[in-house]
């Protein structure tokens, strides 16, 4: 038990970030693209296409944090005080951007400053999300089971490079939305949004992917070691095929097609990060067994994971299928 | 620079968990209202009652996404300024915390959706629906949380282990002595706050002569219900505070200000506890009358302040001062609300105008009393992060001062920002009141959100 539940919370909480990032991802994207809208009329689209959905969008994040406070209390009593700022940044880029979707609509002589905050809050939160991950590629500095350096350890070229592919990566994944939601002016123009943001992902994944493995001999040695290298080349061939489907769909003016190729790409490099780290929690020393919370907690939790998740793809699914279909100009859903 | 962060961490929670306490106040009880208003609606088929239940549901919508961005903040402030107290209590506050949010969060998260957006999409029954689930979430939601919070504070069924506490007993640990008086006291409370948040709407628009089949519905539905439930609150409180006696006496010494325990204690009316000379200086009192409540006989004796050392004591003046406002609200909702059904009784509620006048301000009492009944649990378990197993000191995180300095200023700032903006705009839409466009319908041309019809049909 002591083994394999650590392994089983692990796979939940990566499963709830990886919801997280994609659901969430095309809400923060939105905002990102806010300030490239054309007039208020695109803005009120943009933001009706997300209003239902962004509260439990962000559930997952809640999730994700509290799973790891759950299964890898150690993990989380680390993690957070490591990345003090960047987090306490990224929760307030969340105030800001969630209390828009409702201040936005009532205010009147002081709207642009609602679309200001939205923009903003998404984009920071997006940036320190990144810059957050890249920072526990780099690793944390720990000793006896607490974080041991500074308060601006995170702060690195590394990490920063990270904070901007995630905000070029979320609107890819704003922009495809859109093209999937929307139709006329607002749909065109994130059609071409898409195809830059598609080219700017493409530029960060191939640095961090020959960065990463080039400062972290751990990581070079995990891909590029036989048989590792058997298992894991797929991994950047189907991203480059994907990648090209992505622009093939782009051009071709397909609707839906270039939204699930984006999240397949998000999906690839989180895989990669996966392959690359895996099974440091805390990189480069603390593992999940040895930040893993007791059995008896860790399987408590687990029971009601394990009934309720069906119930929350449910919901989700639930929630889409009654809020389907496109958004048109000056029309919601009336 | 050198900072104590200690001082700074506690401000820091204790600030942005009394700014997130406000809208879960509220939205537990606004959410059951609008659920009852639907009902009624479905029911009895009558306009006005729609009329109120999309009122409030715009309001709603606004205290709700406060409640969710801040809440969001806590429950990654446990890591970064308490981490130490993640460390040790984590086995045991993370998997209740986890149930939170697998069982309540993702639920109202979902319902919300339907019931902001979906007026016209989903069928009458199945929005009803979503109300009642979006306020069965917000109870579970407090279930759970309560749980966390009255295991800090009266903590069993647990065992230590290498340092930290570890499960023993889930059901001794859910079901810890203080939980039951704390949800039942806590969702009292949210019910009443909403209530006098609603007479105060009412009472507001029938002086102004505005919307007056509305606010006479609110008046009624308010008044009725605080009356039954302001003094049940008086109950429950007392129950509560007997049994935070047999856990924590401390807590209860701090809250009478009552320093000696070898002598029946007076109930203390007005008082400056002195903490350096352990005394109160300026006492009013009734001799005996606080043993009277508390063992239920005027000779009782139950521990005073001194029986502890200085250093294990709490800051008696807060929690003694919060006390006495939780109270005061609390007498003061029992005698308005009950003269009111007495006006209601009498037919003279509707233009009883010297009673309307002040019953309009109203609307803050409850969560001034929700706040203070917080300071009061919390101050009164200090120096305790987990009562009798960890000291505050002891939980912070290994960070820089200067850190939790920067974040509390920039906490500050944006929240005093959403925060008055709030609550200037949910006055805006009580301003404009319960209107709809034509037949619910929202004019072409604009967005699609009930709110902004408001907005767009009152401009
Ligand atoms: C008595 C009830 C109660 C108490 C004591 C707390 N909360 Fe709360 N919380 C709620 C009742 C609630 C709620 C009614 O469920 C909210 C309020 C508005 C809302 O949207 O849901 C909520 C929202 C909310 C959310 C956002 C949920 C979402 O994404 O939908 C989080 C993460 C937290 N809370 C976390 C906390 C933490 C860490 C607390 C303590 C330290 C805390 N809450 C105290
Ligand atoms: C929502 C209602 C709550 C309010 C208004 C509230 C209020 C407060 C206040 C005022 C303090 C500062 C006390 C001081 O520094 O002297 C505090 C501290 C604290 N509370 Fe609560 N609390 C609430 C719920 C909770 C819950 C649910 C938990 C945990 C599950 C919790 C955990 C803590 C912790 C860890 C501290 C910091 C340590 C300390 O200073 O005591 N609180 N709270
Ligand atoms: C009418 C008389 C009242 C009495 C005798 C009373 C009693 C108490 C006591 C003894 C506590 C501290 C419990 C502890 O920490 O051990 C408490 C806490 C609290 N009170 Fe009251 N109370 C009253 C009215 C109210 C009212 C009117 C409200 C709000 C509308 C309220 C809201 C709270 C809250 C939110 C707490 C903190 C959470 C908890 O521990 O339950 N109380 N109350």
């Amino acid at each position: 038990m002591e083994w394999y539940l650590p392994l089983i919370w692990a796979l939940v909480i990566g499963f709830a970030v990886a919801m997280y990032v994609v659901l969430d991802g095309f809400d923060l994207g939105i905002g990102i693209l806010f300030p490239f809208a054309k007039n208020e009329h695109s803005r009120d689209q943009m933001m009706n296409t997300v209003a239902p959905f962004w509260d439990g969008n962000e559930t997952w994040l809640v999730l994700g944090g509290v799973g790891l406070f759950v299964a890898f209390p150690a993990a989380y009593a680390i993690i957070m005080p490591a990345f003090y700022l960047p987090v306490t940044l990224m929760l307030l880029g969340l105030v800001l951007r969630g209390v828009s979707f409702e201040f936005r609509w009532i205010a009147k002589t002081s709207r642009f400053l609602w679309n200001i905050a939205f923009a903003l809050g998404s984009t920071v939160a997006a940036f320190m999300q990144g810059v957050i991950v890249g920072g526990m590629v780099t690793g944390v500095k720990t000793q006896g089971m607490q974080f041991s350096g500074g308060s601006f350890e995170w702060f690195t070229p590394f990490a920063l490079m990270c904070g901007v592919a995630m905000v070029a990566g979320y609107a890819l994944l704003g922009a495809t939305w859109l093209i999937m939601k929307t139709e006329g002016e607002v749909a065109q123009r994130a059609r071409s949004q898409a195809m830059l943001a598609l080219y700017a992902v493409l530029v960060f994944m191939a640095i961090v992917s020959l960065w990463t493995p080039l400062q972290h001999p751990r990581i070079a040695e995990r891909w590029f070691t036989l048989p590792n290298f058997l298992f894991f080349w797929p991994v950047p061939a189907v991203t480059a095929l994907l990648a090209f489907l992505c622009w093939y769909w782009l051009r071709n003016k397909n609707d839906f097609m270039p939204f699930w190729c984006s999240i397949a790409l998000f999906f690839m490099g989180y895989s990669g990060l996966v392959i690359s780290n895996f099974p440091y929690l805390v990189p480069p020393s603390l593992d999940v067994w040895e930040t893993a919370g007791v059995p008896a907690s860790q399987l408590f939790a687990l029971m009601g994971t394990l009934f309720m998740f069906p119930i929350l793809i449910g919901y989700t699914i639930f929630i889409y299928w009654i809020f389907r279909g496109k958004i048109r100009e000056g029309e919601g859903y009336h | 620079m050198d900072i104590e962060p200690l001082l700074l961490a506690r401000l820091q929670f204790a600030f942005t968990i009394t700014f997130h306490i406000i809208f879960p106040t509220f939205t537990i009880g606004l959410s059951a209202y609008i659920a009852t208003l639907e009902v009624m609606w479905l029911y009895s088929g009558r306009e006005h009652y729609h009329r109120l239940a999309r009122f409030w549901t715009k309001i709603f919508a606004v205290s709700f996404a406060m409640g969710v961005v801040s809440g969001i903040v806590l429950s990654y402030q446990f890591g970064t300024n308490w981490s130490r107290f993640a460390a040790y209590s984590g086995n045991i506050v993370g998997p209740l915390m986890g149930y939170e949010v697998l069982t309540a969060f993702f639920l109202e998260a979902t319902f919300l959706g339907i019931m902001l957006f979906g007026w016209d999409r989903v069928p009458k029954p199945l929005h009803v629906a979503a109300c009642i689930m979006v306020a069965i979430g917000t109870l579970l939601s407090a279930f759970w949380i309560l749980s966390a919070n009255s295991w800090m504070h009266t903590p069993q069924g647990h065992a230590i282990q290498n340092g930290i506490a570890v499960p023993a007993d889930w059901l001794a640990i859910i079901f810890n002595p203080s939980f039951p008086y704390r949800f039942a006291h806590m969702t009292t409370a949210a019910y009443l706050t909403t209530s006098f948040v609603v007479l105060a709407v009412g009472a507001r628009y029938l002086l102004a002569g505005k919307f007056p089949d509305e606010a006479r519905t609110m008046l009624r539905m308010g008044v009725a219900f605080a009356a039954i439930v302001a003094p049940l609150q008086l109950f429950i409180g007392d129950q509560h505070g007997l049994n935070t006696l047999k856990h924590q006496p401390i807590k209860i010494a701090a809250m009478e200000a009552h320093w000696d325990g070898s002598k029946p204690a007076a109930l203390v009316l007005f008082a400056w506890p002195d903490e350096k000379n352990e005394k109160n200086l300026y006492e009013i009192s009734i001799p005996y009358a606080a043993s009277l409540i508390l063992t239920h006989s005027s000779s009782g004796l139950f521990p005073g302040l001194k029986s502890v050392p200085p250093q294990d004591r709490p800051p008696v003046k807060n929690v003694f001062f919060a006390f006495r406002i939780m109270v005061g609200i609390g007498l003061f909702m029992i005698a308005s609300s009950i003269f009111g059904v007495f006006l209601w009784w009498r037919r003279k509620l509707f233009d009883t105008r010297w009673y309307l006048w002040p019953m309009q301000h109203t609307w803050s009492f409850g969560f001034i009393a929700v706040a203070a009944g917080w300071i009061v649990t919390e101050q009164g378990r200090q120096p305790w992060v987990v009562n009798g197993l960890m000291r505050t000191e002891e939980a912070i995180s290994p960070v820089a001062g200067n850190m939790v300095l920067v974040s509390l200023a920039l906490f500050v700032l944006i929240y005093a920002i959403v925060f008055s903006m709030g609550i200037y705009y949910i006055n805006r839409l009580i301003v404009k009141g319960p209107i709809i466009g034509e037949g619910g319908k929202i004019e072409k041309g604009t967005p699609n959100r009930p709110m902004s019809a408001a907005t767009e049909n009152a401009s």
